[in-house]
């Protein structure tokens, strides 16, 4: 089978410094790729590249065979920083691909109703976006994203400003959402419990530069509830995926220090 | 006191108040108990008396209404062509770098200082007085405006980019919208500071207007019609620009949220 996704040889400097070592990631239709590693490590530079919101300065993105040259509707993304727009309702941020497509407005504001209830979020179609939590916001950012009918999904720490408990219950609602859609996601993350939990394979990067140093399947069956956390197959790989990152952050530490 | 707390409502509305009373109070006392001679200070009863004459024999409204007018028509014209310019200026940053430094070099021209220039140009009729006006507002709105839309957030811009908007729908769909309760703000800001140009153009070769009254009002040296006039702009700049907070507030619901 042709790959979905492909990176190849991407390269990104920034000046002199390289942040993002020459990389390459086959991505498998409906497969979801989380991606871990220390601050810094290039793995944001790496989804806002196949994003074509940044741009490499080697190698080349594939989707489907085409290449990518820029941000489009066929990637949707779920950013860190709250990125809703403050003066649209919820309704109408979620319309907002949709409106851009030509698409009626009933057609809108079905699919809207569809998505905002597939986050739990029906009945705050008209609050605007400050009257709602970190962990709805998001929620009406997935749904906005996925509203639109990306081919593929890009999560750059969706839920790194959320606090601990909201976080555990967005990673379940999103894992059920992708259970029954089955979308391509590109998911960055430092944290290795959602790495594991959310993946059906977990890339490490390095430190800077960047660059993929372990690749590893997930074998844990679907669906997933919340207490396969417990069990020992999740804490094995958790603990061999959190050596391998400790590595790297006491290399990025080390490379700090020795530039003071 | 503590620092930063808020107060509420009801004690908001009688400090504000009160000052104003205070305010009067000082003036009545030093021109009542004759501290102040009246050919330099009228009275605040005198003021009011010449100002229901001015209203009543002397024509007056028609004067504040001429001034309103000059005011409006030279603000309209200017936010009518800084407008596109400034959202233009913002969002194309070569744009902002052709027109920027003229942009600023002209803002920090005094409106007042081309007065005898333009009664030159446009004589002393209406066409002056509007440019007055314009050439007071529109350079600094051009710069205020250019800057909140090239200060949008950049991670909504990308959020747009990635839902499949195009270069014009962002400037559309993004770019104005969000700038929006802020460049109401500003129009706010600057339609205050016109009124300041507007009086300094009838101070000099006018026929009518609030400015022309206070001239006029010179040569006779009555303080008590020119303390009216100022206070006349004083209670119009007022009425404008709470009109101007109360339409801001209802046009814009979600920038109140959790201010």
């Amino acid at each position: 089978m042709a790959n979905f996704l492909t990176v190849r040889g991407v390269e990104r400097r920034f000046d002199k410094t390289l942040a993002l070592q020459a990389t390459d990631l086959d991505v498998a239709e409906n497969d979801f790729i989380t991606i871990l590693g220390p601050s810094g490590c290039g793995k944001s530079t790496l989804l806002r590249i196949v994003a074509g919101l940044d741009r490499q300065t080697a190698g080349e993105v594939m989707l489907e065979g085409r290449r990518i040259d820029g941000p489009g509707a066929d990637r949707g993304m779920v950013f860190q920083s709250y990125t809703l727009f403050p003066w649209l309702t919820v309704r109408d941020n979620v319309c907002f691909g949709l409106r851009e497509r030509g698409m009626a407005r009933a057609e809108q504001l079905d699919t809207a109703n569809t998505f905002l209830a597939k986050v739990g979020l029906r009945g705050f179609e008209n609050h605007y976006p400050k009257q709602l939590s970190g962990g709805m916001q998001q929620r009406v950012a997935i749904a906005r994203a996925l509203a639109n009918g990306p081919r593929m999904l890009l999560m750059d720490e969706p839920f790194g400003a959320l606090d601990h408990q909201t976080r555990e219950l967005m990673q379940e609602l999103l894992l059920g959402i992708w259970e029954a859609e089955k979308k391509t996601v590109l998911f960055v993350t430092h944290d290795i419990d959602e790495a594991v939990f959310m993946g059906s394979r977990v890339v490490v990067m390095s430190a800077r530069p960047g660059r993929i140093k372990l690749d590893r399947r997930v074998d844990l069956p679907h669906p997933r509830h919340y207490s396969v956390k417990t069990t020992p197959a999740f804490t094995e790989l958790k603990a061999e995926l959190t050596e391998q990152v400790r590595v790297e952050v006491r290399a990025a530490q080390a490379a700090m220090a020795a530039a003071v | 006191m503590k620092p930063l707390t808020a107060v509420d409502p009801a004690t908001r509305i009688t400090l504000g108040i009160s000052f104003f009373v205070l305010f009067v109070a000082l003036w009545a006392a030093v021109t009542f108990g004759g501290l102040v001679s009246k050919t330099f200070l009228a009275d605040p009863w005198t003021m009011v008396l010449s100002g229901w004459n001015l209203l009543a024999e002397q024509g007056f409204a028609n004067d504040i209404g001429m001034t309103v007018w000059r005011v409006i028509g030279g603000f309209l014209i200017a936010t009518a062509l800084a407008l596109p310019l400034g959202v233009a200026m913002g969002a194309y940053k070569p744009i902002e770098a052709f027109f920027e430094p003229f942009v600023s070099f002209a803002r920090y021209l005094p409106a007042s200082a081309f007065i005898p220039l333009l009664i030159l140009w446009a004589g002393i009729g209406e066409a002056q007085k509007l440019a007055v006006i314009f050439i007071g507002s529109f350079f600094q709105l051009v710069l205020m405006i250019a800057v909140t839309v090239g200060n949008t957030r950049r991670d909504l811009v990308e959020a747009a980019y990635t839902l499949g908007s195009s270069d014009t729908s962002l400037i559309r769909r993004v770019l104005i919208p969000g700038a929006a309760p802020e460049i109401a703000e500003t129009l706010r800001m600057v339609l205050g500071w016109a009124w300041t140009y507007v009086i300094v153009a009838e101070l000099i070769g006018a026929s009518s207007g609030i400015g022309h009254m206070i001239t006029d009002s010179q040569a006779l040296l009555a303080t008590d019609q020119i303390i009216f006039g100022i206070i006349v702009i004083g209670l119009i700049g007022l009425v404008s620009d709470f009109a101007f907070k109360w339409s801001n507030k209802h046009l814009f619901p979600w920038a109140q949220i959790g201010r």
